[in-house]
Protein backbone atom coordinates (compact mmCIF):
# COMPACT_ATOMS: atom_id res chain seq x y z
CA UNK A 1 0.00 0.00 0.00
CA UNK A 2 1.46 3.36 -0.95
CA UNK A 3 1.44 6.30 1.42
CA UNK A 4 -1.10 8.09 -0.78
CA UNK A 5 -3.74 5.34 -0.77
CA UNK A 6 -3.26 4.74 2.94
CA UNK A 7 -4.02 8.39 3.56
CA UNK A 8 -7.37 8.38 1.83
CA UNK A 9 -8.66 5.07 3.17
CA UNK A 10 -11.11 5.72 5.94
CA UNK A 11 -12.71 3.33 8.42
CA UNK A 12 -16.47 3.20 7.88
CA UNK A 13 -18.73 2.93 10.91
CA UNK A 14 -22.27 2.77 9.50
CA UNK A 15 -24.12 2.28 12.78
CA UNK A 16 -27.38 0.36 12.97
CA UNK A 17 -29.85 2.75 11.35
CA UNK A 18 -28.25 3.09 7.92
CA UNK A 19 -27.25 -0.48 7.14
CA UNK A 20 -29.16 -2.53 4.52
CA UNK A 21 -32.76 -3.41 5.47
CA UNK A 22 -32.86 -0.72 8.17
CA UNK A 23 -35.13 2.30 8.43
CA UNK A 24 -32.54 4.72 6.99
CA UNK A 25 -30.73 2.43 4.59
CA UNK A 26 -30.83 4.99 1.77
CA UNK A 27 -28.38 7.14 3.73
CA UNK A 28 -25.81 4.32 3.84
CA UNK A 29 -26.50 3.36 0.21
CA UNK A 30 -25.97 6.90 -1.04
CA UNK A 31 -22.90 7.60 1.15
CA UNK A 32 -21.20 4.48 -0.24
CA UNK A 33 -22.39 5.13 -3.81
CA UNK A 34 -21.00 8.68 -3.76
CA UNK A 35 -17.69 7.57 -2.23
CA UNK A 36 -17.19 5.10 -5.07
CA UNK A 37 -17.25 8.02 -7.52
CA UNK A 38 -15.44 10.79 -5.68
CA UNK A 39 -13.77 8.99 -2.75
CA UNK A 40 -12.42 8.78 -0.17
CA UNK A 41 -12.40 5.00 -0.05
CA UNK A 42 -14.50 3.69 2.82
CA UNK A 43 -13.86 0.29 4.40
CA UNK A 44 -16.26 -1.06 6.98
CA UNK A 45 -14.80 -1.63 10.44
CA UNK A 46 -14.87 -5.32 11.17
CA UNK A 47 -17.53 -6.45 13.65
CA UNK A 48 -18.55 -3.00 14.85
CA UNK A 49 -21.30 -2.79 17.48
CA UNK A 50 -24.11 -0.35 18.27
CA UNK A 51 -22.90 2.83 19.99
CA UNK A 52 -25.82 2.57 22.45
CA UNK A 53 -27.27 5.83 21.10
CA UNK A 54 -29.48 7.96 23.35
CA UNK A 55 -30.79 4.98 25.31
CA UNK A 56 -27.34 4.16 26.71
CA UNK A 57 -26.19 7.68 27.54
CA UNK A 58 -29.58 8.59 29.01
CA UNK A 59 -29.50 5.71 31.46
CA UNK A 60 -25.95 4.44 32.00
CA UNK A 61 -22.89 6.60 31.31
CA UNK A 62 -20.26 3.88 31.67
CA UNK A 63 -22.15 1.46 29.45
CA UNK A 64 -22.56 4.16 26.83
CA UNK A 65 -18.86 5.00 26.96
CA UNK A 66 -17.72 1.38 26.67
CA UNK A 67 -20.08 0.54 23.78
CA UNK A 68 -18.88 3.57 21.81
CA UNK A 69 -15.20 3.31 22.58
CA UNK A 70 -15.03 -0.38 21.59
CA UNK A 71 -15.61 0.68 17.99
CA UNK A 72 -12.79 3.20 18.03
CA UNK A 73 -10.42 0.56 19.40
CA UNK A 74 -11.54 -1.84 16.65
CA UNK A 75 -10.84 0.87 14.07
CA UNK A 76 -7.35 1.37 15.42
CA UNK A 77 -6.78 -2.38 15.38
CA UNK A 78 -7.78 -2.36 11.69
CA UNK A 79 -5.20 0.38 11.11
CA UNK A 80 -7.35 3.45 10.45
CA UNK A 81 -6.39 6.98 11.47
CA UNK A 82 -9.83 8.31 10.69
CA UNK A 83 -13.34 6.92 10.96
CA UNK A 84 -16.46 8.16 9.20
CA UNK A 85 -19.69 7.75 11.16
CA UNK A 86 -22.39 9.20 8.84
CA UNK A 87 -25.04 9.00 11.57
CA UNK A 88 -24.52 12.02 13.86
CA UNK A 89 -25.90 10.12 16.85
CA UNK A 90 -23.03 7.69 16.36
CA UNK A 91 -20.36 10.29 15.59
CA UNK A 92 -21.42 12.40 18.56
CA UNK A 93 -21.42 9.42 20.94
CA UNK A 94 -18.07 8.18 19.67
CA UNK A 95 -16.42 11.59 20.00
CA UNK A 96 -17.91 12.36 23.44
CA UNK A 97 -16.90 8.93 24.76
CA UNK A 98 -13.39 9.33 23.39
CA UNK A 99 -13.23 12.71 25.14
CA UNK A 100 -14.63 11.33 28.43
CA UNK A 101 -12.08 8.52 28.73
CA UNK A 102 -9.35 11.00 27.86
CA UNK A 103 -10.39 13.28 30.71
CA UNK A 104 -11.11 10.63 33.34
CA UNK A 105 -8.32 8.16 34.04
CA UNK A 106 -10.42 5.94 36.28
CA UNK A 107 -13.17 5.68 33.68
CA UNK A 108 -10.55 4.88 31.07
CA UNK A 109 -9.22 1.97 33.11
CA UNK A 110 -12.68 0.59 33.81
CA UNK A 111 -13.66 0.82 30.15
CA UNK A 112 -10.41 -0.76 28.95
CA UNK A 113 -11.05 -3.64 31.30
CA UNK A 114 -14.61 -4.02 30.01
CA UNK A 115 -13.77 -3.96 26.30
CA UNK A 116 -10.55 -5.95 26.78
CA UNK A 117 -8.69 -3.68 24.40
CA UNK A 118 -6.49 -0.65 24.84
CA UNK A 119 -8.27 2.64 24.17
CA UNK A 120 -6.99 4.59 21.23
CA UNK A 121 -6.76 8.33 21.36
CA UNK A 122 -5.29 8.76 17.89
CA UNK A 123 -8.26 7.83 15.73
CA UNK A 124 -10.21 10.85 14.48
CA UNK A 125 -13.97 10.36 14.23
CA UNK A 126 -15.61 12.48 11.53
CA UNK A 127 -19.16 13.19 10.46
CA UNK A 128 -20.23 13.03 6.82
CA UNK A 129 -20.21 16.78 6.17
CA UNK A 130 -16.63 17.00 7.45
CA UNK A 131 -15.52 14.18 5.18
CA UNK A 132 -17.07 15.82 2.11
CA UNK A 133 -15.68 19.23 2.98
CA UNK A 134 -12.18 17.93 3.74
CA UNK A 135 -11.78 15.47 0.89
CA UNK A 136 -14.33 15.88 -1.85
CA UNK A 137 -15.26 19.49 -2.70
CA UNK A 138 -12.85 19.62 -5.66
CA UNK A 139 -14.02 16.21 -6.88
CA UNK A 140 -17.64 17.36 -6.77
CA UNK A 141 -16.81 20.41 -8.89
CA UNK A 142 -14.81 18.27 -11.28
CA UNK A 143 -17.18 15.33 -11.68
CA UNK A 144 -20.52 17.11 -11.46
CA UNK A 145 -22.69 15.99 -14.37
CA UNK A 146 -26.08 17.50 -13.67
CA UNK A 147 -27.19 20.92 -12.58
CA UNK A 148 -30.44 21.10 -10.64
CA UNK A 149 -33.05 23.57 -11.77
CA UNK A 150 -35.35 25.37 -9.38
CA UNK A 151 -34.15 23.41 -6.37
CA UNK A 152 -34.21 25.52 -3.21
CA UNK A 153 -32.72 23.59 -0.33
CA UNK A 154 -32.96 24.30 3.39
CA UNK A 155 -29.96 22.65 5.07
CA UNK A 156 -31.10 21.12 8.32
CA UNK A 157 -28.30 20.13 10.72
CA UNK A 158 -30.28 19.26 13.86
CA UNK A 159 -28.53 18.86 17.20
CA UNK A 160 -25.96 16.13 17.08
CA UNK A 161 -23.66 17.43 14.36
CA UNK A 162 -22.92 20.67 16.15
CA UNK A 163 -23.53 20.20 19.88
CA UNK A 164 -21.70 20.09 22.26
CA UNK A 165 -19.47 22.46 20.24
CA UNK A 166 -16.45 22.42 22.55
CA UNK A 167 -16.10 18.66 22.19
CA UNK A 168 -17.26 18.14 18.60
CA UNK A 169 -15.38 21.19 17.28
CA UNK A 170 -17.42 21.26 14.09
CA UNK A 171 -18.87 24.39 12.51
CA UNK A 172 -20.91 27.07 14.30
CA UNK A 173 -23.50 25.66 16.74
CA UNK A 174 -26.04 28.43 16.06
CA UNK A 175 -25.50 29.00 12.35
CA UNK A 176 -23.55 26.20 10.69
CA UNK A 177 -22.77 26.56 6.97
CA UNK A 178 -20.93 23.39 5.84
CA UNK A 179 -24.03 21.69 4.39
CA UNK A 180 -25.07 24.97 2.70
CA UNK A 181 -21.63 25.07 1.04
CA UNK A 182 -22.14 21.55 -0.29
CA UNK A 183 -25.65 22.44 -1.53
CA UNK A 184 -24.17 25.42 -3.38
CA UNK A 185 -21.33 23.28 -4.77
CA UNK A 186 -23.80 20.93 -6.46
CA UNK A 187 -25.52 23.91 -8.07
CA UNK A 188 -28.69 24.16 -5.96
CA UNK A 189 -29.85 27.25 -4.12
CA UNK A 190 -29.08 27.25 -0.37
CA UNK A 191 -32.01 28.85 1.43
CA UNK A 192 -31.26 31.02 4.45
CA UNK A 193 -33.55 30.01 7.31
CA UNK A 194 -33.78 29.98 11.06
CA UNK A 195 -34.27 26.36 12.09
CA UNK A 196 -30.92 24.87 11.05
CA UNK A 197 -30.07 23.52 14.49
CA UNK A 198 -33.48 23.21 16.14
CA UNK A 199 -34.28 19.82 17.65
CA UNK A 200 -36.66 17.42 15.81
CA UNK A 201 -37.40 15.39 18.94
CA UNK A 202 -34.86 12.74 17.94
CA UNK A 203 -35.41 9.47 19.75
CA UNK A 204 -38.91 10.34 20.98
CA UNK A 205 -40.47 9.17 17.74
CA UNK A 206 -42.00 6.08 19.41
CA UNK A 207 -42.25 7.07 23.04
CA UNK A 208 -43.46 10.69 22.66
CA UNK A 209 -44.70 11.11 19.08
CA UNK A 210 -46.67 14.24 20.08
CA UNK A 211 -43.40 16.03 20.88
CA UNK A 212 -41.92 14.98 17.54
CA UNK A 213 -45.01 16.15 15.63
CA UNK A 214 -44.82 19.60 17.19
CA UNK A 215 -41.08 20.06 16.73
CA UNK A 216 -41.01 18.75 13.15
CA UNK A 217 -44.01 20.93 12.30
CA UNK A 218 -42.08 24.01 13.42
CA UNK A 219 -39.06 22.98 11.33
CA UNK A 220 -41.11 22.23 8.19
CA UNK A 221 -42.97 25.51 8.58
CA UNK A 222 -39.69 27.38 8.96
CA UNK A 223 -38.32 25.80 5.79
CA UNK A 224 -41.51 26.27 3.74
CA UNK A 225 -41.95 29.89 4.80
CA UNK A 226 -38.33 30.63 3.88
CA UNK A 227 -39.12 29.42 0.35
CA UNK A 228 -37.43 26.02 0.41
CA UNK A 229 -38.86 23.22 -1.71
CA UNK A 230 -36.64 20.51 -0.24
CA UNK A 231 -34.85 19.93 3.04
CA UNK A 232 -31.38 18.38 3.13
CA UNK A 233 -30.33 16.35 6.15
CA UNK A 234 -27.34 14.30 7.30
CA UNK A 235 -29.00 12.44 10.17
CA UNK A 236 -31.22 9.31 10.08
CA UNK A 237 -33.36 10.47 12.98
CA UNK A 238 -33.94 13.94 11.55
CA UNK A 239 -34.82 12.24 8.27
CA UNK A 240 -37.20 9.70 9.78
CA UNK A 241 -39.01 12.30 11.86
CA UNK A 242 -39.35 14.88 9.08
CA UNK A 243 -40.16 12.36 6.34
CA UNK A 244 -42.53 10.01 8.18
CA UNK A 245 -44.46 12.52 10.28
CA UNK A 246 -45.83 14.85 7.59
CA UNK A 247 -49.19 13.05 7.55
CA UNK A 248 -49.56 13.33 11.33
CA UNK A 249 -48.58 16.98 11.08
CA UNK A 250 -51.25 17.65 8.48
CA UNK A 251 -53.84 16.04 10.75
CA UNK A 252 -52.70 17.99 13.79
CA UNK A 253 -52.02 21.41 12.24
CA UNK A 254 -54.09 21.35 9.06
CA UNK A 255 -51.16 22.30 6.85
CA UNK A 256 -49.92 19.99 4.12
CA UNK A 257 -46.21 20.53 3.51
CA UNK A 258 -45.31 17.63 1.22
CA UNK A 259 -41.65 18.70 1.30
CA UNK A 260 -39.19 16.00 0.21
CA UNK A 261 -36.53 15.31 2.84
CA UNK A 262 -33.31 14.22 1.19
CA UNK A 263 -29.95 13.17 2.47
CA UNK A 264 -27.11 15.45 1.40
CA UNK A 265 -25.40 12.31 0.05
CA UNK A 266 -28.41 11.69 -2.23
CA UNK A 267 -28.16 15.25 -3.59
CA UNK A 268 -24.44 14.82 -4.28
CA UNK A 269 -25.19 11.48 -5.96
CA UNK A 270 -27.85 13.02 -8.21
CA UNK A 271 -25.45 15.81 -9.20
CA UNK A 272 -22.82 13.19 -10.06
CA UNK A 273 -25.35 11.52 -12.34
CA UNK A 274 -25.96 8.41 -10.24
CA UNK A 275 -29.26 6.59 -10.77
CA UNK A 276 -31.96 7.68 -8.29
CA UNK A 277 -32.72 4.06 -7.45
CA UNK A 278 -29.07 3.36 -6.65
CA UNK A 279 -29.25 6.20 -4.14
CA UNK A 280 -32.39 4.85 -2.46
CA UNK A 281 -34.59 7.73 -3.64
CA UNK A 282 -37.52 5.30 -3.85
CA UNK A 283 -37.28 4.48 -0.14
CA UNK A 284 -38.76 7.72 1.17
CA UNK A 285 -42.26 8.32 2.55
CA UNK A 286 -42.60 11.73 0.90
CA UNK A 287 -42.19 11.35 -2.85
CA UNK A 288 -38.80 12.56 -4.10
CA UNK A 289 -39.70 12.82 -7.83
CA UNK A 290 -39.60 16.60 -7.69
CA UNK A 291 -35.97 16.53 -6.51
CA UNK A 292 -34.97 13.82 -9.00
CA UNK A 293 -36.61 15.72 -11.89
CA UNK A 294 -34.78 18.91 -10.93
CA UNK A 295 -31.57 17.11 -11.92
CA UNK A 296 -32.62 16.21 -15.45
CA UNK A 297 -30.39 18.76 -17.22
CA UNK A 298 -26.94 17.60 -18.24
CA UNK A 299 -24.40 20.29 -17.40
CA UNK A 300 -22.73 21.93 -20.38
CA UNK B 1 -44.53 27.40 42.87
CA UNK B 2 -44.13 26.64 46.57
CA UNK B 3 -42.10 23.72 47.82
CA UNK B 4 -41.31 23.08 51.48
CA UNK B 5 -37.65 22.49 52.15
CA UNK B 6 -36.48 20.73 55.28
CA UNK B 7 -33.19 21.53 57.04
CA UNK B 8 -32.18 17.95 56.38
CA UNK B 9 -32.57 18.50 52.62
CA UNK B 10 -30.72 21.80 52.72
CA UNK B 11 -27.82 20.14 54.49
CA UNK B 12 -27.85 17.07 52.26
CA UNK B 13 -24.99 16.17 49.94
CA UNK B 14 -27.12 15.84 46.80
CA UNK B 15 -25.26 18.51 44.82
CA UNK B 16 -21.95 17.05 45.97
CA UNK B 17 -23.01 13.56 44.96
CA UNK B 18 -24.01 14.81 41.51
CA UNK B 19 -20.65 16.56 41.17
CA UNK B 20 -18.72 13.48 42.21
CA UNK B 21 -20.56 11.31 39.69
CA UNK B 22 -20.51 13.68 36.75
CA UNK B 23 -18.13 16.55 37.42
CA UNK B 24 -21.04 18.97 37.02
CA UNK B 25 -21.04 21.83 39.52
CA UNK B 26 -24.62 23.10 39.85
CA UNK B 27 -23.46 25.76 42.32
CA UNK B 28 -22.16 27.76 39.36
CA UNK B 29 -25.73 28.34 38.12
CA UNK B 30 -27.13 31.79 38.99
CA UNK B 31 -30.60 31.00 37.66
CA UNK B 32 -30.68 33.27 34.61
CA UNK B 33 -33.10 30.89 32.86
CA UNK B 34 -31.37 30.86 29.48
CA UNK B 35 -31.52 27.04 29.46
CA UNK B 36 -35.28 27.11 29.87
CA UNK B 37 -35.70 29.87 27.28
CA UNK B 38 -34.04 27.75 24.59
CA UNK B 39 -35.39 24.33 25.58
CA UNK B 40 -37.53 22.88 22.75
CA UNK B 41 -39.40 20.54 25.10
CA UNK B 42 -39.92 22.94 28.05
CA UNK B 43 -43.60 23.34 27.12
CA UNK B 44 -44.16 19.67 27.93
CA UNK B 45 -42.19 19.52 31.20
CA UNK B 46 -43.49 19.56 34.78
CA UNK B 47 -40.53 21.64 35.98
CA UNK B 48 -38.40 23.95 33.87
CA UNK B 49 -34.73 22.97 33.33
CA UNK B 50 -33.48 25.83 35.56
CA UNK B 51 -35.84 24.63 38.30
CA UNK B 52 -34.30 21.17 38.13
CA UNK B 53 -30.90 22.78 38.69
CA UNK B 54 -32.36 24.72 41.62
CA UNK B 55 -33.67 21.45 43.12
CA UNK B 56 -30.17 19.99 42.99
CA UNK B 57 -28.68 23.18 44.46
CA UNK B 58 -31.15 23.01 47.37
CA UNK B 59 -30.86 19.28 47.99
CA UNK B 60 -34.40 18.52 46.80
CA UNK B 61 -33.58 15.02 45.69
CA UNK B 62 -37.11 13.66 45.42
CA UNK B 63 -38.37 16.61 43.35
CA UNK B 64 -35.51 16.27 40.89
CA UNK B 65 -35.41 12.50 40.54
CA UNK B 66 -39.17 11.95 40.29
CA UNK B 67 -39.72 14.77 37.80
CA UNK B 68 -41.01 14.07 34.31
CA UNK B 69 -38.61 16.73 33.03
CA UNK B 70 -35.51 14.56 33.29
CA UNK B 71 -37.11 12.05 30.92
CA UNK B 72 -38.52 14.63 28.54
CA UNK B 73 -35.11 16.20 27.96
CA UNK B 74 -34.32 15.28 24.35
CA UNK B 75 -30.54 15.68 24.87
CA UNK B 76 -30.36 18.34 22.16
CA UNK B 77 -27.73 20.11 24.30
CA UNK B 78 -28.96 23.61 23.38
CA UNK B 79 -28.99 24.49 27.11
CA UNK B 80 -25.39 23.46 27.81
CA UNK B 81 -24.24 25.20 24.62
CA UNK B 82 -25.80 28.52 25.60
CA UNK B 83 -25.23 28.49 29.39
CA UNK B 84 -23.20 31.59 30.37
CA UNK B 85 -21.73 29.69 33.32
CA UNK B 86 -20.95 26.57 31.29
CA UNK B 87 -23.12 24.31 33.43
CA UNK B 88 -23.66 21.10 31.50
CA UNK B 89 -27.42 20.96 31.95
CA UNK B 90 -28.19 18.27 29.37
CA UNK B 91 -25.45 16.09 30.85
CA UNK B 92 -26.93 16.78 34.31
CA UNK B 93 -30.22 15.30 33.05
CA UNK B 94 -28.30 12.12 32.11
CA UNK B 95 -26.91 11.66 35.61
CA UNK B 96 -30.29 12.42 37.23
CA UNK B 97 -31.97 9.82 35.02
CA UNK B 98 -29.31 7.31 35.94
CA UNK B 99 -29.86 8.01 39.65
CA UNK B 100 -33.65 7.86 39.31
CA UNK B 101 -33.40 4.40 37.74
CA UNK B 102 -30.93 3.17 40.37
CA UNK B 103 -33.27 4.31 43.13
CA UNK B 104 -36.38 2.99 41.38
CA UNK B 105 -38.12 6.37 41.45
CA UNK B 106 -38.44 7.15 37.74
CA UNK B 107 -41.75 8.95 37.11
CA UNK B 108 -44.33 6.34 35.95
CA UNK B 109 -46.00 8.96 33.73
CA UNK B 110 -43.00 8.70 31.38
CA UNK B 111 -42.93 4.91 31.35
CA UNK B 112 -43.04 4.92 27.53
CA UNK B 113 -39.67 6.63 27.46
CA UNK B 114 -37.99 4.37 30.02
CA UNK B 115 -39.44 1.26 28.35
CA UNK B 116 -38.12 2.42 24.98
CA UNK B 117 -34.60 2.73 26.42
CA UNK B 118 -34.97 -0.72 27.96
CA UNK B 119 -36.09 -2.36 24.72
CA UNK B 120 -33.35 -0.59 22.77
CA UNK B 121 -30.58 -1.72 25.11
CA UNK B 122 -31.95 -5.26 25.33
CA UNK B 123 -31.54 -5.52 21.57
CA UNK B 124 -27.94 -4.26 21.75
CA UNK B 125 -27.20 -6.67 24.60
CA UNK B 126 -28.62 -9.61 22.70
CA UNK B 127 -27.23 -8.98 19.22
CA UNK B 128 -24.53 -6.34 19.54
CA UNK B 129 -26.59 -4.19 17.17
CA UNK B 130 -30.14 -2.95 16.98
CA UNK B 131 -32.75 -5.16 15.41
CA UNK B 132 -35.39 -2.53 14.76
CA UNK B 133 -38.21 -5.02 14.29
CA UNK B 134 -37.61 -6.92 17.54
CA UNK B 135 -36.87 -3.77 19.49
CA UNK B 136 -40.22 -2.37 18.30
CA UNK B 137 -42.01 -5.61 19.18
CA UNK B 138 -40.62 -5.63 22.71
CA UNK B 139 -41.60 -1.99 23.19
CA UNK B 140 -45.16 -2.54 21.92
CA UNK B 141 -45.55 -5.69 24.00
CA UNK B 142 -44.51 -3.87 27.16
CA UNK B 143 -46.58 -0.79 26.34
CA UNK B 144 -49.76 -2.34 24.91
CA UNK B 145 -51.53 1.03 24.88
CA UNK B 146 -49.17 2.13 22.10
CA UNK B 147 -50.02 -0.93 19.97
CA UNK B 148 -52.21 0.97 17.53
CA UNK B 149 -50.08 4.07 17.39
CA UNK B 150 -48.34 4.39 14.00
CA UNK B 151 -49.94 1.14 12.89
CA UNK B 152 -49.66 2.24 9.24
CA UNK B 153 -45.92 2.94 9.37
CA UNK B 154 -44.68 -0.62 10.07
CA UNK B 155 -46.17 -2.22 6.91
CA UNK B 156 -44.93 0.70 4.77
CA UNK B 157 -41.40 0.19 6.10
CA UNK B 158 -41.67 -3.52 5.34
CA UNK B 159 -42.87 -2.85 1.79
CA UNK B 160 -39.86 -0.60 1.24
CA UNK B 161 -37.60 -3.36 2.57
CA UNK B 162 -36.58 -1.24 5.53
CA UNK B 163 -37.61 -3.47 8.41
CA UNK B 164 -35.89 -6.82 8.62
CA UNK B 165 -37.16 -9.69 10.73
CA UNK B 166 -33.74 -11.29 10.91
CA UNK B 167 -31.48 -9.78 13.53
CA UNK B 168 -27.80 -9.42 12.72
CA UNK B 169 -25.61 -10.92 15.43
CA UNK B 170 -22.06 -9.63 15.60
CA UNK B 171 -19.18 -12.07 16.09
CA UNK B 172 -18.12 -10.32 19.28
CA UNK B 173 -21.49 -10.82 20.98
CA UNK B 174 -19.70 -12.18 24.01
CA UNK B 175 -17.65 -9.05 24.51
CA UNK B 176 -20.83 -6.96 24.33
CA UNK B 177 -22.42 -9.20 27.01
CA UNK B 178 -19.31 -8.66 29.10
CA UNK B 179 -19.66 -4.87 28.83
CA UNK B 180 -23.31 -5.10 29.94
CA UNK B 181 -22.39 -7.42 32.82
CA UNK B 182 -19.67 -5.10 34.02
CA UNK B 183 -21.75 -1.93 33.88
CA UNK B 184 -25.09 -3.23 35.12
Amino acid sequence: MTEETKKTKIGYYPGCAITKCSTSEEYGTSVLGVSRVIGPELVEIDDWNCCGASSAHATNHKLSTALSVRNISLAEKDGYDEVLAPCPMCSQRLIISQNDVHEDKKLREEVEDAIEMPISSNVKVSNYLEIIKNYSMDEIAEKRKKKPEGLKVASYYGCLLVRPPKILKFDDPENPTTMDEIVTAIGAEAVDWEFKTNCCGGGFTLSRPNVVVKLTHDILEGAADAGANAIAVACPMCHANLDMRQKNIEKEYGRRFNIPIVYISELIGLALGLKPKDLGMDKHFIDTDFVVDAFSNIEE
Amino acid sequence: MKIKITTKELKSDFAKEVKERSGIDVKKCYQCGKCTAGCPVAYEMDYMPNQIIRFVQLGLRREALTSRTIWLCASCITCSTRCPKEVKIAELMDVLREMALEEGVANPMEKNITTFHEAFLNSVKKHGRISEFWMLSEYKRKRPKTALQDIEIGPQLMLKGKLSLTPHDIKGKKSIKRIFEKFK
